[in-house]
């Protein structure tokens, strides 16, 4: 959480800046030093410190007063903390009028300096998470996600650019945690539409009743519970594009359904006498073999054509092992910050263990994977032994026979010995079983697990 | 096996060398030694503050640290401080080779209080493994309870353990490895 804010302290007295900047190390910061308010002034410029400390008398030239006014012009999101070794109400007062955070006497109690570093730093922690869910909520870094070098995805993401511009519907096909909405989304994002709506439907999830009311949406008193009339995810993404995952799962009374609203572009509410015309880019992903139901029979040929206007195929992870290091590294860099945890990077040994792998979850798998070693590690650097559980994993994917139980019973397995492996610890037990700690223990109390 | 120098600065009482060689020995896996008592370094007292600068201590450790030993931790029952801040239980050098823990904030009696030799033993045990788990790497840690945990304040070293959580034990566990590993 700590580490990856930087402190820079400014005072002309070595000693006491490099005594500060020692113990400030000691709680996992990383900090630097500056002789003098213009030293000070050029290290902003290159690195985004968290807080500075600086000295408020200083010769030669630029004062504290004077390099905090600078500091905080160059920096306005940075904190500014004026030391002085005596207190004059005057001084106290100027610098808290020009924007210093906070006002220290030396010598100064050291609970006292932790507990302002601590403040403040908890104060960036949630503006830093708050951005975080805001540009996750409106898609902004997705394009960016797309990390690759392996010549397929480039040709992929060449296509992506081509089409994105155009109506058409797109099918995109791969296996399950290739990024096949990230693709969507990239199409979306860089056409002509990227200001509108970009709607995710997964048609898996849904009951069918169910997903046709959320597709098309109902009128007050359609069914029992249909208290208000409800807009469908269509109309929402009217102007937009509609990310249908899962397609092959549908039921055929809503193939039927779809086809229609793609050869007509209007539909009906549940319930409703209105038509309603939309405009909404369609777009549809599937891990199955669509042409394989279609020969079944399960799935519709008309709508299968309607569909593949244009088809992405994305490879497995397994095919693309070129990009596994910038996947992983980027995960690293994303993750860390995100879970807050000051892990810098991944070693030679642990990018050969994911080298090494067979990625059957692709790159859901992989993102996990690093999540999870993030999660446990006390390094700063991921190394082999962070990922060992890949290896168990593997092994045991090719050991383990199924007993003829429940899913419920291997469920309740599955939590206990990850809470045993844990010993107790909720976090690690819940990263490792791949859900979230809520998740975990909601069933825990389920399944009346004593801890 | 790696070694560890104790090295008393000042005068320092020999039950309290032998808990810190003590806990050093469990927790770490070092071979310790108790290098002969040293003066307080010259020119480290500051009249003005009637503390030792922790600095010159650190120095004069580092400088003193025998060429067969990887880690040399300063025990002094003086009081210590750095410019910034008005005293200091210890010191360590971050990954580094030293370390120091001043017993004079630890004892009851700086506060006027009834001496309580468990207490202190306890309270000395506590800093040593802090300020060394610093030499192996280890930041502070949110556990309250963790020898790791930073404690400004006796209440703070009162309330952690004089051991290490299941995180910092590993990570220090780690560290060892690779040390002993270098040797190879
Ligand atoms: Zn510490
Ligand atoms: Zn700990």
């Amino acid at each position: 959480m700590k580490s990856r804010w930087q402190i820079l302290i400014v005072d002309d007295e070595e000693v006491m800046a490099e005594s500060l900047a020692a113990w400030l190390r000691e709680d996992g910061y990383t900090v630097d030093t500056a002789p003098s308010g213009r030293a000070a002034v050029s290290h902003a410029r290159e690195t985004d410190y968290a807080i500075y400390f600086v000295d408020l008398k200083m010769p030669g030239g630029m004062d504290g007063i004077e390099t905090m006014m600078e500091i905080r012009r160059l920096r306005p999101d940075a904190s500014v903390i004026i030391i002085t070794a005596y207190a004059t109400v005057d001084t106290a007062i100027t610098a808290m009028k020009e924007g210093a955070q906070e006002y220290i006497v030396k010598p100064c109690n050291p609970e006292e300096i932790s507990l302002l570093v601590d403040r403040i730093i908890k104060v960036k922690n949630l503006q830093l998470e708050n951005q975080m869910l805001r540009k996750r909520l409106t898609g902004q870094y997705e394009y960016r996600d797309i990390i690759t070098k392996n010549s397929k995805m480039q040709a992929i993401l060449s296509l992506v650019r081509d089409v994105s511009s155009l109506r058409s519907t797109v099918l995109i096909r791969g296996a399950s945690g290739t990024g096949k909405e990230l693709i969507a989304r990239a199409i979306h994002y860089s056409g002509d539409r990227a200001s509108s709506p970009f709607v995710a439907v997964s048609c898996a999830s849904l009951a069918e009743t169910l997903l046709e009311s959320e597709l098309f949406g109902y009128e007050k008193g359609a069914f029992t519970g249909a208290a208000n009339q409800t807009k469908g995810k269509f109309e929402v993404a009217d102007g937009g594009t509609i990310f249908l995952d899962e397609i092959g799962d549908i039921s055929p009374k809503l193939q039927a359904d779809l086809l229609r609203v793609l050869q007509e572009r209007r539909f009906y509410r549940l319930g409703g006498t209105t038509e309603i015309q939309v405009d909404a880019r369609v777009i549809a992903a599937t891990n199955k073999d669509l042409t394989e139901e279609v020969r079944e029979g399960r799935f519709r040929d008309d709508l299968y054509y309607r569909l593949n206007v244009i088809e992405i195929n994305i490879p497995p992870l397994a095919d693309r092992r070129d990009d596994i290091p910038h996947l992983a590294r980027h995960f690293v860099a994303r993750l860390s910050s995100e879970i807050g945890k000051a892990v810098s990077g991944i070693g030679d040994d642990a990018l050969k263990v994911l080298l090494d792998y067979d990625w059957p979850g692709n790159i859901r798998e992989l993102e996990n994977a690093v999540e999870r070693a993030i999660v446990t590690t006390r390094n700063r650097s991921l190394c082999a032994e962070d990922f060992a559980f890949l290896e168990t994993a593997m092994r045991a994917r090719a050991n383990w026979a199924v007993p003829p139980i429940s899913l419920l019973d291997i469920e309740k397995m599955a939590v206990e010995s990850a809470l045993g492996r844990s010993q107790g610890n909720i976090k690690e037990a819940a990263a490792s079983l791949g859900i979230d700690r809520s998740t975990l223990y909601e069933k825990i109390k389920k399944f009346g697990i004593q801890r | 096996m790696k070694l560890a120098c104790i090295a008393p600065v000042g005068f320092v009482e020999d039950d309290i060398l032998a808990e810190v060689e003590m806990v050093i020995r469990n927790n770490f896996g070092f071979e310790t030694q108790r290098l002969p008592g040293r003066p307080s370094p010259g020119g480290a007292f500051d009249h003005d503050r009637g503390q030792w600068s922790a600095i010159e201590f650190m120095k004069d450790l580092v400088a003193s640290r025998p060429p067969e030993a990887t880690r040399i931790l300063g025990i002094t029952s003086d009081d210590l401080f750095i410019p910034m801040l008005s005293f200091l239980f210890g010191q360590a050098q971050l990954n580094g080779a030293a370390a120091l823990v001043s017993t004079a904030r630890l004892r009851q009696e700086f506060y006027g209080l009834p001496s309580n030799r468990d207490l202190l033993m306890a309270r000395v045990r506590k800093e040593s493994l802090h300020e060394m788990g610093h030499t192996l790497g280890l930041i502070h840690c949110p556990d309250r309870s963790c020898a790791m945990c930073l404690s400004t304040n006796l209440e703070q070293v009162d309330t952690k353990l004089d051991r290490f959580c299941r995180a910092c034990a590993a990570s220090a566990n780690t560290r060892m490895r690779s040390l002993l590993e270098n040797d190879k």
